[in-house]
């Protein structure tokens, strides 16, 4: 049901959860753990998120059709950013920074072949 | 069910179906929103890679403590929107207006700190690019990009805050004027929606902008 009236205790429920998880992020802040602290953020951020989705914007009680979009939105997101990090990060990887000079043996007899 | 013209419109079937509609139609301009808010999230994410160092530096440079209260102060806000919604649902107009004032008041306090309390003191600090920019530390060139970012990101999301204080001031005009029941309280949620939207909005920048230098 759409027009689904969730119980206040619910609410109350989700915003503790979240205030929680904002002192917990927060804390987690001050210790090292390397390149982990990163991805623990980015966790508690995304739990978080979910908690305020499905709860406060009643993602929980809407019709399929709503959260399809969310999905579209997400992975549209997801598309972007693997591809210009991919991109990004995988330009220097190459051993060789000319390929395309390096191979002129190989090519040459079809630099002859297109002249004739 | 003696007015029955205000329950639904025309076009629609039914309130089910006219509530999911509004719903959807909420929900693809967010979908636009997610990828607005992504491209910068994207450009931070390889600026932040190719700077780590700057980036932490510059982190460091804000005051964590602000950021986590006014984290707080907006999920407070998100609450109190959530329960005006649930008061609009029940008709109760008396809670949904004492609910879009302190959604207000949450709202306003949370720009109010980041404008008076932080932009206006990283001003003041030299960590404004383009306007004062008198930080002389190592890498200075890319701290500055990390400020770039900060503003930008702060900065279109309190734009959003502000227009979502406006849209509250036509609600509570509305809500007053006993413009919403338990049958027609589409724009109180709609509006709830793109609130929550803002929140989580935050709730990433906090970490990506605050936390990243905390632990140095």
């Amino acid at each position: 049901m759409s027009e689904h009236v969730a119980p206040l205790k619910l609410y109350f429920f989700v915003f503790i959860s979240l205030l929680v998880l904002t002192l917990l992020t927060w804390r987690i802040a001050y210790i090292d753990l390397g390149r982990w602290n990163t991805v623990v953020m980015l966790v508690i951020a995304a739990c978080k998120a979910t908690l305020v989705g499905t709860f406060f914007m009643h993602l929980r009680w809407s019709a399929s059709m709503v959260r399809l979009v969310l999905f579209a939105a997400i992975f549209w997101l997801v598309i972007m950013i693997t591809l210009t990090i991919g991109d990004f990060f995988s330009r220097n990887k190459v051993s060789d920074a000319h390929p395309w000079q390096a191979s002129t043996e190989v090519s040459q007899p079809l630099a002859t072949a297109t002249q004739r | 069910m003696h007015n029955t013209q205000t329950v639904f419109y025309e076009q629609f079937d039914d309130r089910t179906q006219q509530h999911e509609a509004s719903s959807l139609g909420m929900w693809i301009f967010l979908a636009t929103e997610i990828m607005f808010f992504g491209a910068v999230f994207t450009a931070y994410t390889v600026y932040r890679n190719l700077y780590t160092v700057a980036f932490e530096t510059g982190s460091h440079l804000l005051n964590t403590p602000i950021g986590a209260f006014n984290t707080a102060v907006l999920i407070g806000s998100s609450l109190t929107m959530a329960l005006a919604v649930h008061a609009a649902q029940t008709g109760k107009r008396k809670r949904l207006i004492a609910f879009l004032i302190s959604t207000m008041i949450l709202g306003g306090v949370f720009v109010g700190i980041k404008f008076f309390l932080e932009w206006t003191h990283d001003y003041h600090e030299g960590l404004a690019p383009g306007l004062h920019w008198t930080y002389a530390g190592p890498q200075s060139s890319h701290v500055a990009m990390f400020f770039v970012f900060y503003f930008v990101l702060t900065g279109i999301h309190a734009t959003h805050m502000v227009v979502g204080e406006g849209i509250m001031a036509v609600l509570l005009v509305m809500a007053w004027r006993g413009k919403f029941s338990p049958e027609r309280y589409n724009p109180v949620e709609m509006f709830g929606l793109y609130w929550h939207f803002v929140d989580i909005v935050w709730i990433f920048l906090f970490p990506l902008l605050y936390l990243l230098g905390a632990h140095f």
